[in-house]
């Protein structure tokens, strides 16, 4: 039976996903250092795990409200407040998603019409330009160079707005290259998006995993963004919390209430005992004003700086992320783009990692290496890959 | 010892090979610097040894590990510290702890067999003036040690590449 008669064509035209296309191979190979995953290594903190076994302990096990736990909408206005200085109504501003990932697409859908254009900074994360297409609109490239590491700059971001141009998604700290954005650049974005009358979802999952002295910036703390802002955030990264899917979508209450609206005909709620799981995490956060993550990021800093010096010392040229857990290296020193760096390496040097174009044609030349491993198997990971690179280094 | 101190002790306790240069690009340091301060913190005992941690289940050998319960009589005027010093002296013994709670000491023991464990609680550590009582309890498997998880029963569970 052929069923693409069935079969809706918006959906069958959107590709697979690249890495899954690549680690679909690299499962079949043994003895495989893999260097592919984008979640966290470590436990989530014991006074979530503990809060959610309560609340299953208890019999909680009910729908809560559409828009999620009261108590967890409070504590993630006061951790946005106390933690990023935005100030969201927990009642009229704020809701409890499943993942960041629901909410991007709740979001996309509550703005888009058909022929809508949204620009995705490149390389990114995989699923916006999917998210974008199944809803009919159009996603648009707006590329960023390892010259400006990897930001989005203001004149790249002009070049590609036209006046179908409905929205930015702004996803930083970025996956896959690690990079920032500082206040200063946020603040040309946002002279852009005035000028162009756009919003902005801004995906800031990685914004508790920065490096260095400066912290992340809300985009919606930037004057006059907040009302054209979709701030959209999860537990998974900064408490790592991926698999309990719990994540937020806080929004102007005009967008706040067409998003809700299909979230509740969809999905009707966030899993009650993740969304207590998630309470315990900011709870246990403001009491010991966030030590378990800390202990996080610096763990992930030294793994940083091991990977940014050893894949440098290597040829593999690496700007230094200051951002969520990866590094892009730049693989053109071997004569190899990065798909075919990652076959061999996997064939030959048995390391995975995923191939820049996996995130947009300019991740071409590059690979997306993940440190949200031990430093133990980093170390031998990079012992293999330098093997690897010395024979192929031109 | 500072933050500094700190994070280069974090790297040596997870791996004790890194080397200096290694770990001053991690850490954000000079490699002498961290030379210096490795230096430091061996000669002020915070680092009191290199060793490798070795999974007993699988070495050839037969290694038997007692944990005693200990009950003393202190000294006049040096509490616990005469009798524990007597009782580390013994090679056997591998590790002494002064306790609260129901007892004083806790010493690791280790042997052969279980006769060389028994034959070293009742013929020197029972007979020693001051030790009151003594409570052997032998370890029958070690699934977890200094931090390092040793039965490979489960492996390491695959993490899934999602997207």
């Amino acid at each position: 039976m052929n069923y693409d008669k069935y079969l809706s064509k918006t959906v069958m035209e959107i590709p697979p996903s690249g890495i899954r296309k690549f680690f679909d191979v690299a499962d079949k190979y043994k003895d495989v250092i893999s260097l592919g995953v984008g979640e966290p290594d470590f436990d989530t903190p014991w006074c979530a795990r503990e809060a959610g076994i309560k609340s299953v302990q208890k019999g909680i096990t009910q729908y809560t409200s559409n828009s999620g736990l009261p108590a967890l909408r409070e504590q993630v206005a006061k951790y946005l407040k106390d933690r990023f200085t935005v100030d969201y109504d927990p009642m009229s501003e704020i809701f409890i998603t499943v993942g960041a990932s629901e909410a991007i697409y709740l979001a996309l859908r509550a703005i888009i019409n058909d022929g809508d254009e949204v620009v995705v900074p490149e390389p990114s994360y995989v699923s916006y330009f999917p998210s974008v297409a199944i809803c009919g609109g159009k996603a648009v490239p707006a590329k960023c160079y390892v010259e400006d590491e990897f930001r989005l700059t203001a004149e790249n971001l002009e070049k590609v707005i036209t006046d179908k141009t409905k929205a930015l998604i702004l996803p930083y700290p970025n996956n896959p290259t690690g990079a920032v954005m500082p206040r200063e650049n946020l603040q040309e974005i946002a002279k852009v998006v005035k000028k162009h009358d756009i919003l902005v979802l801004s995906d800031e999952i990685y914004c508790e995993l920065t490096y260095g002295e400066n912290r992340h910036t809300c985009f919606a703390e930037i004057e006059g963004m907040k009302e054209r802002t979709v701030l959209i955030n999860g537990f998974s990264k900064a408490f790592a919390m991926t698999g309990w899917r719990v994540g937020y979508a806080c929004a102007p209450n005009a967008i706040f209430k067409q998003m809700l609206k299909i979230h509740q005909y969809i999905i009707m709620c966030a899993s009650t005992n993740a969304q207590y799981a998630a309470l315990g995490a900011l709870k246990g956060g403001f009491d010991d004003d966030f030590a378990e993550m800390k202990k996080m990021v610096e763990e992930y800093d030294i793994r940083r700086r091991f990977l940014v010096s050893r894949l440098n010392a290597m040829g593999l040229t690496c700007f230094e992320p200051k951002g969520a857990f990866y590094v892009f290296p730049c693989v053109k020193s071997t004569g190899m783009d990065g798909e075919e760096f990652a076959n061999r390496l996997l064939e030959e040097g048995k390391v995975a990692v995923v191939p820049g174009d996996a995130f947009g044609e300019s991740g071409k030349d590059f690979i997306r290496i993940s440190y949200a491993y031990s430093l133990n198997k980093l170390q031998k990971a990079m012992d293999r890959i330098e093997e690897f690179v010395l024979k192929y280094k031109k | 010892m500072d933050n500094f101190d700190e994070k280069i002790l974090k790297v040596l306790r997870d791996d004790s090979r890194f080397a200096p240069a290694q770990i001053a690009r991690m850490v954000g340091l000079d490699e002498s610097e961290v030379a210096k301060r490795i230096k430091a913190m061996e000669a002020s005992g915070v680092i009191a040894k290199y060793t490798a941690l070795c999974n007993t289940e699988k070495l050839n050998e037969d290694v038997v590990t007692a944990l005693i319960e200990v009950k003393v009589t202190p000294q006049m005027s040096s509490g616990f510290d005469t009798i524990a010093k007597t009782v580390y002296q013994f090679d056997e013994v591998k590790a002494v702890y002064l306790m609260s709670g129901a007892y004083d000491l806790c010493i690791t023991v280790e042997g052969k067999n279980l006769r060389e464990v028994s034959r070293f609680v009742s013929e020197k550590l029972s007979t020693m003036r001051d030790i009151v009582s003594t409570a052997t309890h032998f370890i029958l498997k070690k699934y977890k040690t200094e931090g390092v998880i040793l039965d490979d029963g489960d492996g390491e569970e695959k993490r899934q590449v999602i997207l």
